[in-house]
């Protein structure tokens, strides 16, 4: 068993290369937990699709406003200085290349950047898309954190996508519990080892080749 | 005078006529016109198509519209929820039809029908499934899908203060597709917690103008989705 990162620590290590002053735009699940990790000295500001920038923590149960949630339908807060603005306002934002990242979960990521993380594809599953399309054609970075293999110890990180596709080459790096990992032309490439862990478990938990940091 | 005031919800959605398609504003709970949808399921209307980016959560709302049998399709960007159990149920049983349109695309199609523009290009679905017949077009060396503009009869939108000419505001994320769903209904119907008199918006502050909408109905007290459900709520 390798050491690998934790779920707070792949978060952490994904806020160090979001630059001060960037909007950024967090996926559910993990990704939300890269704002409790903004490194000294720096500011990000939030966006949600649903009409916010400026998005601040949640807020105390007993200090809900129904009328203030984020995209994950969630209860949150705006912090001073944030602004309110209407759905197609809020996508102009993503669509017109505005904000800086998004960090996203995945099913599968490929090797040529290709994501999928919106459906299964199974015959009966309930299709369900969101905004998932939008930010992948629109902001500038695509960050993606995820586990680096499923439960079942497949890998997520593959040639190609099994999973209908999200969007064609856009992500540009992602960080598992194992590794950095650059998109490069050359396919994947590993920036940064978690400690503990070799190359060697790294490229036997890939579902595709991967070359090791330079 | 101009005065869009209509004095209840049932009056409001009185001649919305079988078959018309209504977008009905709101994303997730916050924004539901819940007094507006339910006052539609009392008047008893079907085979609607139904505009929203859900599908209503728990049984009141929107998901007690569809769970009455009145929504023939749903065109929205996200169909499930952790509590969205009457859409899931239907459609597995073939009972209701779905068009899946991305986020943006919905928002941007309903904008566009708004300010009269049939279509445009973006490169959101490019190389998905989503994008499978749509025609595809180079700009800039980069494909884009052409998408058409999205149009409806009528707009359930809940805001927060209005006067009687129509003009707007909205308080914070509830804001969402209520204006752009404003612009793009030949009819727009609007539930405002608190009807002031003309003059007492400040033109500054004004984020629909009345020029897109129809009629005003005061709810002062509205009731919230997720209220209704914590507290088990089913309509009708």
């Amino acid at each position: 068993m390798s050491a690998g990162w934790t779920r707070e620590q792949m978060a952490a290590r994904a806020a160090q290369d979001i630059p001060d002053g960037a909007c950024v735009n967090l996926g559910i699940g993990i990704p939300e937990l890269v704002a409790g990790f903004v490194p000294e000295g720096r500011e990000f500001i939030y966006h949600t699709e649903n009409g916010l920038l400026g998005m601040g923590p949640p807020p105390a149960e007993n200090e809900r406003d129904l009328d203030l949630m984020n995209a994950g339908k969630k209860y949150v807060t705006a912090v001073p200085g944030a602004a309110y603005f209407h759905h197609a306002d809020s996508f102009s934002m993503i669509r017109g290349g505005h904000i800086d990242v998004c960090v996203l979960g995945t099913m599968q990521v490929a090797a040529n950047g290709d994501i999928a993380n919106w459906s299964t594809g199974a015959p009966g599953a309930i299709p369900a898309v969101g905004g998932a399309m939008d930010l992948v054609q629109g902001v500038k970075r695509i960050y993606v954190i995820t586990q680096h293999t499923t439960r079942n110890g497949d890998p997520k990180l593959v040639e190609r996508c099994s999973y209908p596709l999200t969007g064609p080459g856009v992500v540009s790096r992602i960080y598992t519990d194992l590794a950095v990992v650059d998109v490069t032309d050359d396919g994947f490439r590993v920036v940064e080892l978690a400690p503990g862990v070799d190359f060697e478990e790294v490229k036997n938990k890939t579902g595709a080749s991967i070359l090791p940091s330079d | 005078m101009i005065d869009k005031q209509v004095l209840s919800v049932s009056e409001a959605v009185a001649d919305i006529p079988e078959g018309a398609t209504v977008m009905v504003g709101g994303f997730g709970a916050s924004g539901s016109p819940i007094e507006l949808l339910h006052a539609l399921i009392d008047q008893g209307v079907k085979n609607l198509t139904v505009i929203n980016n859900n599908t209503g959560n728990g049984e009141v709302g929107l998901a007690a519209l569809i769970g009455n049998g009145q929504v023939r399709k749903m065109i929205c960007s996200f169909p499930r929820s952790s509590q969205s159990k009457v859409f899931p149920q239907l459609y597995k049983e073939g009972k209701i039809e779905l068009e899946l349109v991305p986020q943006g695309t919905l928002a941007e199609r309903i904008r566009a029908a708004g300010a009269g523009i049939p279509a445009f290009y973006t490169p959101t679905t490019v190389g998905t499934v989503l994008a499978e017949g749509k025609e595809v077009r180079e700009f800039d060396g980069r494909d884009h899908v052409m998408e058409p503009w999205l149009k409806a009869d009528y707009a359930l939108i809940k805001c927060e203060v209005a006067d009687p000419l129509g003009n707007l505001t909205y308080n914070k994320t509830a804001r969402n597709f209520g204006p752009i769903m404003c612009m793009a209904a030949t009819t727009t119907i609007v539930q405002t917690k608190k009807l002031v008199a003309r003059g007492e918006i400040d033109p500054e502050h004004v984020i629909t103008p009345g020029i897109f909408v129809n009629r005003i109905v005061e709810v002062p007290d509205p009731v919230h989705e997720d209220t209704l459900i914590a507290a088990g709520r089913r309509f009708p």
